[in-house]
């Protein structure tokens, strides 16, 4: 079988694998670096499940090849938290109680880690935009889209802080 | 101290208590089982023919072993004979096909390899040469005089319907349907498709042997029953049968009972080495689904709208094993006729052999599938009769005490409140919008009966405390309910309480996570082994200091006696010594078996919503928008509100899956054409309802801790009959076939554009027997 030696920087540490020249980056993801955090819900590109961040942009890490992402830069959910400190969207989907069984949640932050960073201000409908293509079962959204404009306000107040003369 | 001042025990019941396990949810930290790694695991793949229903003549596995890294390739007639069958009601489904195969994706061989490629390639190449044999796939071939028999009657004992594809028949009868005299007769006949759980977590289940014992791993909501069915297929012992199910990504009922389990076991068994199977979403698809069914319906009211009587014959298609179908229709039998004062009622449910994939529990239980039926009779009804759909409701509704089932459970809540509740949160009697319509439907459901939980609590030494129990969180946050009342209990702090759920090898029997309830008796059994912690400290403390049982109060996680205070860890030190002891507490709850009564027993509780509608209808597409949804159910008392309010609302964009657009089609050879999250759709948030309310009412009058009732199956009882009625008040077409798809929807709208507006109305009529002389005689 055909491989190729790939670099890529997840979370911001860089590995450098050789993989199968078929392997999916979510098989990569999830069982190569065993970062199994990215879920695998259809493998069809449909289900928002394995969404990743690749050069800050969402991705289905399921419709892309391990060796396209060579020389990129990935952000998957086990990267969100910093030093033990949960991202405000982490923290959100908890208060608010948009998480159920959690299976789509990696996904959903992922989605809301972009929106929120393309969108700082982002309105509802942008928010329910930006998610549109990860399906949850489980909650019926509203709480989702609630936690993403709670998490975008405390964003915006940090903002201000760090702002401040 | 007097116990006024004590801190009432259920100061932290009533509060919406953040998510237990939550936090690993959001980091990724949570581990589903497709996430743990077995080292040396053998990767499994399935055999499957592109068919329904197929004679098998021969399997040649001669290419596929010669696949580098295959292990084994298992067909039937590897298995020991006759090939061990299994089921949670019936032993009818082989672990591997025999001979024939029933449905599409039910494996006659099963591949094991190093890594999955290898697996998957070796799989394509297993040759199958078989005949394709013609197939029951609906209702109507199910019950046709030549219609194959799914089921061979030499596996289903004396039973007199061994003949037939009927499984079981299931009938009640009070009144007299026959001499009731009703004012105004409906007759119609309505179908729900068959539907797919679809959890976003597809299925996944490993097994290990070891030590002459096994272990299996499965996201099983109901483990005890997958021990139980291990060992029957192993014959192995219970104590060397080890299940261990971690937290389920989304279930519904899908993940209820064994799929592949059995299969794996013994696969392990036979290789020596771990296995591991993942489906792909497709398989999933394959493995588990709701059962469709066709209810036809005959229900007479009086010219004041109360119910006369409803004649009711639902027939269910559960597919090519029974599963726990038969207790699906049993259910749904037993709630058919609904909330309400039903004086005359005669039901018949059948549950009826295809070639489709076995039907299994799912979130309601065969309620939704009857009641979309009902519902729409009464909405119908009102109609007809110049009621509207609140206050026909409100004439028949049964109110507490009266009993809705002749020797069954009476109404255990003020039904009508729930009710009125749900009409105004669509402002229901205000002036409608143009174009729109309204609709409220309601829904009843029975909750468990034969069962039994057990919970050990294990008070530490340095007060924090353990509880071992059966539940499994498949997302409706069982945990964060029995923290909750564990640590208002023993008023311990909620975060020194930790739970260890999902191993058969650690926790104590539970029967199940199903009819929503493991609040009620597993939180009832929480509160006992609290309890009987509280009695054994008692019980040490009199032995320690001498003093007497009826003078120790223990409330603020503390001792108090003799003027003095002394906390649980005090005690324990001074009774065992530093570091030497704990005291483990028991509790059990049970709910007797009744072998007469149809369900084994009266259900503690009715699961009880009401449901309203707001929606609008784009003539020129056939789409529907849902402006307002509302679900309110009676809970006795929400033990977390906001969990309470989330598993409503998420049953209740389920239920509108199955209204608007989910169901599962099949060709002409029994194959799934839509299995797929685009093909077969699931409500996105696109699909959302304008607004969606989901209401509560607690009078705290249910069996459970504080009165609760079980909560989390209500939302998605009944939402089918009152988006129903707003779509035909709003488009004047009545439409008895679900899913309610803007093709469906056109259609019904173009045959009312083509007949002109009088013969509409005749023709309904026709459907209707005995409304003549009724529409004139009201005017
Ligand atoms: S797993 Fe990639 S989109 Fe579903
Ligand atoms: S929380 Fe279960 S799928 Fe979204």
């Amino acid at each position: 079988m055909i491989e190729k030696t790939i670099t890529v920087t997840v979370n911001g540490e860089v590995h450098t694998r050789t993989v199968k020249v078929h392997r999916t980056l979510l098989e990569f993801i999830r069982e190569d670096l065993y970062l199994t955090g990215t879920k695998e819900g259809c493998n069809e590109g449909e289900c928002g499940g394995c969404t990743i961040l690749f050069d800050g942009k969402p991705l289905n890490s399921c419709m892309m090849l391990a060796m396209e992402a060579d020389g990129h830069d990935i952000l998957t959910v086990e990267g969100l938290e910093k030093d033990g400190k949960l991202h405000p969207l982490q923290e959100a989907f908890i208060e608010v109680g948009a998480v159920q069984c959690g299976f789509c949640t990696p996904g959903m932050l992922l989605s809301a880690k972009a929106c929120l960073d393309e969108f700082p201000d982002a309105s509802e409908d942008r928010i329910r935009k930006e998610i549109e293509g990860n399906i949850c079962r489980c909650t019926g959204y509203n709480r989702i889209v609630q936690a993403i404009q709670v998490a975008a306000e405390k964003m915006r107040q940090d903002t201000l802080i760090v702002n401040k003369p | 101290m007097s116990a006024s001042t004590t801190i009432p025990a259920e100061s932290l019941v009533g509060k919406s208590l953040t998510r237990v396990g939550g936090r690993d949810r959001v980091t990724g930290a949570q581990r589903y089982i497709a996430d743990i790694k077995l080292d040396g695991a053998l990767h499994v793949k399935l055999v499957t023919l592109p068919v329904g229903h197929a004679r098998i003549i021969s399997i040649d596995t001669s290419l596929a072993l010669q696949v580098t890294g295959v292990s084994c390739v298992i067909t039937a007639a590897d298995l020991k004979q006759p090939v061990p069958r299994f089921g949670p009601s019936f032993n009818d489904r082989p672990v591997l096909a025999v001979d024939e195969v029933k449905y599409y994706g039910e494996p006659v061989a099963a591949v094991a390899a190093e890594d999955e490629d290898s697996a998957e390639e070796a799989a394509r190449l297993v040759q199958v040469e078989y005949e394709e044999l013609p197939g029951v796939y609906s209702v109507e071939r199910a019950l046709a005089s030549d219609a194959p028999l799914v089921q061979a009657p030499s596996l289903r004992g004396n039973n007199p319907l061994a003949h037939t594809n009927i499984i079981n028949e299931w009938k009640l009868d009070w009144g007299n349907v026959d001499t009731a005299k009703a004012d105004l007769v409906l007759e119609n006949t309505y179908t729900f498709p068959m539907i797919s759980h679809f959890a976003i977590e597809p299925f996944a289940f490993m097994a290990s042997a070891k030590d002459g014992g096994i272990t299996v791993w499965s996201p099983i909501q109901h483990p005890f029953v997958m021990q139980r069915i291990i060992a029957h297929v192993t014959d192995l012992p219970l104590s060397a049968v080890r299940i261990i199910a971690p937290d389920p990504g989304g279930s519904f009922g899908g993940k209820a009972y064994p799929k592949f389990e059995p299969l794996l076991a013994l696969m392990a068994l036979k290789t020596g080495r771990p296995v591991r199977l993942v489906l792909n979403l497709e398989e999933s698809f394959q493995a588990s689904r709701r059962a469709s069914n066709q209810v036809w319906v005959r229900s007479g009211f009086d010219h004041q709208g109360m119910l006369v009587f409803q004649d009711i014959r639902a027939d269910f298609m559960l597919g090519a094993y029974v599963d726990i179908g038969d207790r699906v229709v049993s259910k749904a039998a037993y709630t058919a006729a609904g909330p309400y004062r039903n004086p005359n009622a005669r039901i018949l449910a059948r549950s009826l052999f295809s070639h489709t994939t076995p039907s299994t529990a799912f979130r309601g239980f065969g309620v939704p599938q009857v009641s979309w039926a009902i519902e729409s009779q009464i909405n119908q009804a009102a109609e007809k009769l110049g009621l509207d759909g609140l206050e026909i409701r409100l004439r028949n509704v049964a109110h507490k005490g009266e009993l809705v089932i002749p020797g069954g459970t009476p109404a255990d809540g003020h039904w009508e409140q729930t009710l009125q509740k749900a009409a105004d949160a669509i402002d229901w009697g205000t002036p409608l919008p143009s174009g729109r319509g309204r609709g409220l439907s309601m829904g009843m459901k029975p909750s468990a009966t034969v069962l039994s939980s057990n919970v050990l609590a294990r008070l530490h030494m340095d007060g924090s405390l353990s509880l071992l129990m059966g539940t499994s969180d498949m997302g409706q946050g069982a945990r964060t309910v029995f923290v909750q009342l564990a640590a208002s209990e023993l008023e311990v702090p909620p975060e020194k309480v930790q739970i260890t759920m999902g191993d058969t090898s650690i926790v104590p029997f539970d029967s199940s996570t199903s009819a929503s309830r493991s609040t009620v008796f597993m939180g009832n059994a929480v509160r006992l082994a609290c309890q009987d912690v509280m009695r054994k400290l008692k019980e040490i403390a009199t032995e320690q200091y001498g003093v007497a049982q009826g003078e120790i109060q223990i409330f603020g996680g503390k001792l108090h006696f003799a003027g003095r205070s002394l906390p649980y860890t005090t005690v324990l030190k001074d009774y065992f010594g530093p570091g030497r002891g704990e005291i483990i507490g028991l509790g059990t709850t049970r709910a007797r078996f009744e072998p007469e009564h149809p369900l084994g027993g009266n259900p503690a509780f009715w699961e009880l919503v009401a449901v309203g509608c707001e929606a609008e209808v784009d003539t020129t597409t056939g789409e529907i928008t849902i402006h307002k949804l509302a679900t309110v159910t009676d809970v006795g008392k929400a033990i977390n509100p906001q969990q309470v309010e989330t598993q409503d609302a998420g049953a209740a964009i389920m239920g509108l899956g199955h209204t608007l657009m989910e169901h599962l089609m099949l060709d002409d050879h029994g194959r799934l054409r839509n299995a797929g999250a685009l093909d077969y759709r699931i409500p996105t948030i696109k699909d959302m309802p304008g607004s969606l309310h989901s209401g509560l009412v607690e009078n705290q009058d249910g069996p459970g801790p504080f009165g609760a009732k079980g909560a989390g199956e209500s939302g998605i009882l009944s939402i089918s009959g009152a988006v129903g009625a707003a779509v035909s008040q709003a488009t004047g077409v009545i439409i008895r076939d679900l899913p309610l798809t803007p093709e469906r929807v056109w259609l019904a709208l173009q045959d009312k554009a083509n007949i002109n507006p009088s013969a509409i109305h005749s023709k309904s009529l026709d459907h209707d027997s005995g409304v003549h002389q009724l529409a004139d005689g009201l005017k």
